[in-house]
């Protein structure tokens, strides 16, 4: 019961930071028999991306 | 859960809400206890949340899981992206919450408890939980349309124009105002000054470990920035020490130029360095804190020290904002029970990233609910302080001098008792200089939070939670403020670029500098202003806050109200019709009053004319001091004024011209709408926070089948 708890928060905190998105992008190079880029170079076209982003906070 | 024991649960939570609601209404006189608020509200958003957003999720929009969202048909790993409800959830709550349900409340809070707890709670469950999921919805059924973009393409072009003015320059008045509750808590603070200081060399240093030390580690570097943030609060209690109480205590007007130069710096940074990692440790402290705040509250039990109802409320006469009960405690509160400004993060971000439609209900309905709890929370932390203590620091510099004798003795014309002594032990107990007339809502609840927490946590540490509590608030808003500096150049550029094509080109650096450079100039201009006012900023200047909000809101259960039309769904279009009407009458009598109000502490012009009319007489009105500040309340009392007019006139020619599309759409019994056809979705995903049995089992089925097509 803990242990699923725990697991679950750690899920979940994985998802929400997007830590598990580099995982889920090597999952599909895997898949796609792709060589997939480092992760210094993968998060570096995310802060790119993150750049144009037009998300606001609310007050 | 069978049917039996789903209605007895359903019965117990009626009776537990009926219970609190029943006790905060009859008692009067007697001790009652904050935790009849908190349960009420809990108990009333449970009942709404099942009821009330499953009737308008199937009957009234009519959610259709087996068509495909947007994130599913438009998928490119950027905006468009399928991401799990619960992931949702927590990124949509985390962009929709702020600063505003923490002050608002806390303001209102002069009229007692009463009004406050009722507003939020019932404004939440049929107007904000209502415009934040139907804006999300009719937004998701068009490929996540902006609010600006749907009032142009579904309502008009005048609409759309009007529109698009009314949203910027409601965003600059918000953004000024939240920056002037910072500026008020900072002010004459060392503590505060060098905690919120130190939050950027921590940022930066976050920026760059994710940068080049170790690329993608976000919850490790937020650990550790969260320790950094814990270790700055304590520093602050050490200015003395550190030679650094003169160099610190930083005067309103310094602390301006600061925020604005700051801004400025923050908007053009590349948002790795600095926007990136702040926003991870605001969203931490934010949910940190919100929990932390409810537990507190459970075990504290505090007793509420206001009256349920205050003689403000029916003279109009109180320090903290002018004005009565109607309209003003509606506009006071604002975000936690209905905010126009959700409506635009609700269009536009939040529906591109939704798995399945039915997940509008938890994801908008659901986060607002949210919200509001966080609203509530504030009001209780505000009403439970001692209520001299209340009006003592929320009472304008010009009333109470700014010294312990002249508050006490104010506080007792207005029917409360807090001796100078006392006044001066709250102080000392915060480790603040003072804290006589720290207007802006923040102080006051990191007031009552370090009581709260003082009580359920023990310990000596009322300073530190103090200072926790300005610290968060502080974080919250310059993130709002960098966030807000950054979208109003994207519209601004996006605006000017109808005209000259190169300036919307964002990634060109003339035009991204000089976007940013005139957004943070404009509400840098309003904050000016407000510090400087005699008359006290934040009583002048909230009241504009909050009109803007509502009106805001008008806007976007205008565009709900229209589309629903459009569908030909006129039998539930009272919906979003009842709140809106509600809406409307209380932003245009609040509105009406502060442009047209002969009594000069509630009509801006009244009270530019009274000033005048003084100074060429050669007189100087009390709180102005000398007949430059004299001038000064006649030019931005006239500068209210007209900005109040202005946004009120421009939601008048939205909901005019959307009007006119309505009437026609009711009669051919719907319009052709700019909602995109549907496409048979391929995705499985449960509907509500928790999965029943069968969803599991159709994810599971779905899960295999799909590994079975790629082998």
């Amino acid at each position: 019961m803990i242990a699923r708890a725990v697991e679950g928060l750690r899920w979940y905190l994985r998802e929400i930071s997007g830590e598990a998105r580099w995982d889920a992008y090597r999952e599909e190079c895997a898949r796609e028999g792709r060589q997939p880029m480092s992760r210094r170079e993968y998060e570096r076209h995310r802060a790119a991306h993150r750049e144009l982003d037009q998300r606001g906070r609310c007050c | 859960m069978n049917q039996v024991t789903s209605r007895v649960l359903w019965v117990g939570v009626a009776l537990v809400g009926a219970a609190c609601w029943t006790v905060l209404a009859l008692a009067r006189g007697e001790e009652v206890s904050a935790l009849w608020i908190l349960f009420a509200a809990l108990a009333s958003y449970a009942i709404a949340y099942r009821f009330y957003a499953r009737f308008i999720a199937r009957r009234v929009l009519q959610v259709d899981d087996t068509r495909a969202t947007p994130a599913e048909r438009l998928e490119n790993g950027r905006d468009y992206e399928v991401t799990d409800r619960r992931v949702l959830f927590g990124h949509h709550f985390a962009a929709i919450a702020g600063a505003g349900p923490l002050v608002g409340p806390v303001l209102a809070a002069q009229m007692g408890y009463l009004p406050g707890t009722i507003w939020i709670i019932v404004g939440v469950i049929f107007a904000g939980a209502v415009q934040d999921m139907v804006v999300m919805f009719f937004s998701m059924r068009r490929d996540g349309k902006s609010l600006g973009q749907m009032v142009r393409e579904e309502i008009g072009v005048v609409g759309g124009v009007a529109a698009l003015i009314a949203v910027f320059a409601i965003m600059i008045i918000i953004l000024a105002v939240l920056a002037l509750v910072v500026v008020n808590a900072l002010a004459e603070s060392p503590w505060g000054v060098l905690s919120i200081g130190l939050t950027i060399p921590i940022a930066l240093f976050m920026g760059f470990y994710l940068r080049y030390l170790r690329p993608g580690k976000v919850m490790e570097v937020t650990a550790i920035g969260v320790a950094l943030l814990l270790v700055a609060i304590i520093l602050g209690g050490y200015v003395d020490q550190l030679g650094l109480r003169d160099a610190l205590t930083l005067s309103p007007e310094t602390l301006v130029i600061c925020l604005v130069v700051y801004g400025f710096v923050a908007s053009i940074l590349p948002v790795w360095m600095l926007l990136t990692p702040r926003d991870y440790l605001s969203t931490f402290m934010k949910v940190g804190v919100i929990v932390l705040l409810a537990v507190g509250l459970v075990i504290a039990a505090p007793v509420l020290q206001a009256e349920p109802v205050t003689s403000f409320a029916t003279e109009g006469n109180g320090p903290v904002f002018a004005g009565k009960l109607f309209p003003f405690v509606f506009i006071t509160i604002a975000c936690g029970a209905l905010s126009g400004f959700h409506a635009l993060i609700s269009s536009g971000t939040t529906p591109k990233m939704i798995a399945k439609e039915s997940h509008v209900r938890m994801v908008g309905y659901g986060g607002m609910l949210m919200e509001s709890f966080v609203a509530i929370s504030a009001l209780i932390a505000a009403c439970v302080i001692d209520q001299g203590m209340y009006f003592a620091m929320n009472s304008p510099a010009g009333a109470t001098g700014g010294t312990f004798e002249g508050a006490a003795e104010f506080v007792a014309n207005l029917g409360f008792t807090i001796s100078p002594d006392q006044l001066q032990a709250a102080a000392q107990a915060v480790e603040e200089e003072t804290l006589v007339s720290r207007t802006g809502g923040a102080p006051t609840l990191a007031f009552g939070l370090s009581q709260v927490f003082h009580e359920a946590f023990g310990g000596n540490l009322q300073a530190f939670w103090y200072h926790f509590a300005i610290m968060f608030e502080a974080l919250f808003i310059l993130t709002a403020v960098d966030a807000g500096t950054r979208v109003g150049r994207f519209m601004l550029q996006d605006t000017i670029g109808n005209v000259w094509k190169r300036y919307a080109d964002t990634s060109w650096r003339p035009a991204a500098w000089s976007a940013s450079f005139l957004v943070v100039l404009a509400w840098g201009y309003i904050l000016w202003v407000g510090v400087r006012d005699p008359l006290g900023g934040i009583n002048q200047l909230f009241p504009l806050f909050g009109i803007a909000n509502q009106l805001l809101a008008a806007i976007g259960l205008t565009v709900c109200a229209v589309l629903m039309f459009k569908h030909g769904k006129a039998k539930y279009a009272w919906v979003a019709l009842v709140p809106l009407t509600w809406d409307l009458i209380v932003t245009m009598t609040a509105s009406f009053q502060k442009v047209f109000s002969s009594d000069p502490a509630l009509g801006y012009f009244a009270q530019a004319s009274r000033y005048r009319e003084a100074r060429d007489a050669g007189e100087v009105l009390a709180p102005a001091a000398d007949a430059g500040q004299m001038d000064q309340v006649v030019f931005n009392s006239t500068l209210n004024g007209i900005l109040q007019a202005t946004f009120a006139l421009l939601v008048i020619v939205i909901v005019v011209n959307a009007v006119v599309v309505a009437v026609k759409a009711w009669r051919a019994g719907g319009l052709p709408t700019t909602e995109t056809p549907k496409v048979e979705s391929r995705i499985v995903a449960p509907a509500d926070f928790i999965a029943t049995a069968q969803e599991k089992e159709a994810v599971r089925a779905w899960e295999a089948e799909r590994a079975g097509e790629r082998r």
